[in-house]
């Protein structure tokens, strides 16, 4: 766990995911951690842009040389973009998974919600208690 | 694998494991006097009369080769190469279940990459799978994708009702328990009208081509307005005619489905046959079945293995969409075989001399007093012919004759009764076609 990044101004999930919340917008992706347990990934499934999404909702797939996992939406919200770049290089996730790796961005629903997330210190300790 | 049969000891142990003292126990709930039931077989046979009752029984099937055939509609009469039987039946490839295991079944995985290949040309698409049971599965198979690129939140599927109709109803069979809505085909709809029926609910759209009436029929608009719909353009195709029409790739098909019976695989009695399937690249993900790709070993040298399988039939098996995992191991390679025999240029032939026979026979029919042939649309190896009587009545003089006329189109469609649909292939000689025009010229005299 000690090389794996856990950027401070993020926000975790249990299961995995990212947010970063700048105004009534939010991008999510997978944590290093995460990137690190699934191995090599080869696929990513997108929602619909304009999508709307509840708090916890499987909003895609993202499938490694070792399993597939749905992801799950920290918040709730909108779809505005998903990253389609990762469609022809999904190594992008393992290799930045909080820069160029990120999935999807949306504009949220409620920005309160995020309040129920860890914070990067919570979730050294949630990564490091499995 | 050799076969280990387990010891006394150990039945034994797993008969006390259970509870129980015998193996008899276990049949306890069936009545006894049902258990033994005697049997009334016939006396033993040696090998020699068992082939001779065989044969007897055997007999009593009317062959193909012993009639001019001219019915299509779905299974196809064509010359077999003598040399796809004998490769077929080799040893290395006649099995009952298709091996996947790379490190024992090269030759296998390389006849299913050629065939998938083979079918990418022939059908203008990016991939193809390993195969499917029949046509009428593969085009079932076809919605499933569509609902699934649709995010199953599309919920219409139009087919038209010039595609086979023993595959209309096979696709309702199959998504009997979707809650979807199959349309278009309940009438007399042409492409035009499909195109109409498009809305932001619609999933795909399903043509045949040529259709089912042998006919080709104008797509110039269709792919353009089923993709402004956001909806999916099926194409149910037969792969003789693909040698000799454009392909359904540059026609905007994102599916390409079809009966690969007519390439090499014997009619049969209707089976077993060959359900090809065909995408673009970006459907890839959500089709069913395998797809095996080249490679190579840490070596550096040629090797095949799966390369896709739909990850919802080993995990998140919640998520699968389809159960489909077997593909038509040896139908697949006959075809393979079959098409690698005949080539871009025989393929073509085979499609000229079916087109031009058909033509012909066509023309002679058409001049017959009380028939009439369709001649409205462009055809490739069948037509229609309204007849001045019933098609089974005709059917019973030809066969006389040694003829298999054409197929009672009255039996599926309503409004086409005493319409026949006549198939003519590369098998059927001048002599045969005219002896055919004769047989229909005294059917009605």
């Amino acid at each position: 766990m000690a090389e794996l990044k856990t950027p401070s101004e993020l926000k975790y999930t249990k299961n995995d995911e990212w947010l970063k919340i700048e105004g009534d917008t939010a991008t999510i992706g997978i944590s290093d951690f995460a990137q690190d347990a699934l191995n090599d990934i080869v696929y990513v499934e997108f929602p619909d842009v304009g999508a709307s999404l509840k708090q916890g909702a499987a909003f895609g797939v993202v499938e490694s040389v070792k399993a597939a996992s749905d992801i799950f939406m920290p918040v709730a919200g909108t779809v505005t973009e998903v990253n389609s770049s990762l469609e022809d290089s999904p190594e992008t996730i393992n290799t930045d998974p909080y820069g160029k790796g990120w999935l999807i961005k949306i504009k949220l629903d409620n920005a309160a919600e995020a309040d129920s997330l860890m914070d990067s210190a919570a979730y050294i300790e949630f990564c490091a208690s499995r | 694998m050799s076969y280990t049969p387990h010891t006394d000891l150990e039945r034994q142990q797993m008969l006390s494991a259970i509870g129980v003292t015998t193996i008899e126990d276990l049949f306890e709930a069936v009545p006894s006097s049902h258990r033994f039931p005697k049997l009334d077989l016939p006396k033993p046979m040696s090998e020699m009369e068992v082939a001779a009752e065989l044969s007897a029984l055997a007999d009593a099937n009317e062959h193909a080769g012993d009639f001019a055939l001219f019915r299509g509609a779905g299974a196809y009469h064509h010359f077999i190469p003598s040399a796809i039987g004998h490769l077929v039946l080799r040893g290395e490839f006649l099995t009952a279940y298709t091996p996947y295991q790379p490190e024992v079944s090269q030759g296998t995985l390389q006849a299913i990459y050629e065939y998938q290949s083979m079918m990418c040309t022939l059908t203008g698409m990016d991939a193809a799978n390993a195969s499917h049971y029949d046509g009428a599965t593969s085009l079932a198979e076809a919605v499933t994708v569509s609902l699934e690129v649709g995010r199953q939140k599309r919920k219409k599927i139009i087919l038209s009702p010039a595609i086979n109709p023993q595959y209309r109803a096979v696709v309702r069979t199959y998504h009997q328990g979707s809650n979807i809505k199959i349309m278009g085909d309940s009438g007399r709809a042409d492409i035009a009208d499909l195109i109409e029926m498009l809305d932001e609910n619609t999933a795909m759209v399903a043509v045949s081509y040529p259709n089912f009436f042998g006919q080709i029929d104008d797509f110039a608009q269709l792919a353009e307005k089923v993709h402004q719909a956001g909806a999916l353009l099926v194409m149910v195709v037969n792969p003789t005619a693909l040698g000799l029409l454009k392909s359904p790739g540059e026609l905007g098909a994102d599916i390409v489905v079809g009966e690969g019976q007519p390439l090499g695989i014997p009619l049969g009695f209707g089976g077993p046959y060959l359900g090809f399937f065909a995408v673009r690249n970006e459907y890839v993900r959500k089709i069913a079945g395998r797809i095996i790709g080249e490679t190579v070993d840490k070596e550096g040298r040629r090797a095949y293995v799966m390369t896709l399988r739909p990850r919802e039939q080993d995990i998140r098996r919640e998520k699968a969409t389809s159960n489909i995992c077997t593909n038509q191991g040896l139908m697949s390679l006959t075809a393979c075989i079959y098409m690698a025999l005949m080539g871009k240029y025989g393929m073509r032939k085979v499609a000229e001399l079916c087109y031009h026979k058909a033509h012909y026979a066509a023309k002679q029919i058409d001049d017959l007093k009380g028939y009439v042939v369709d001649m409205g649309k462009p055809f490739f190896h069948e037509f229609v012919v309204k007849c001045p009587m019933s098609v089974a009545s005709i059917n019973d003089k030809l066969i006389e004759k040694g003829i298999v006329g054409g197929y009672d189109l009255g039996l599926d469609y309503p409004h086409l009764k005493d319409h026949m649909l006549i198939c003519v292939t590369e098998m059927n000689s001048k002599d045969e076609i005219d002896a055919l025009v004769e047989g229909l010229k005294e059917a009605v005299a």
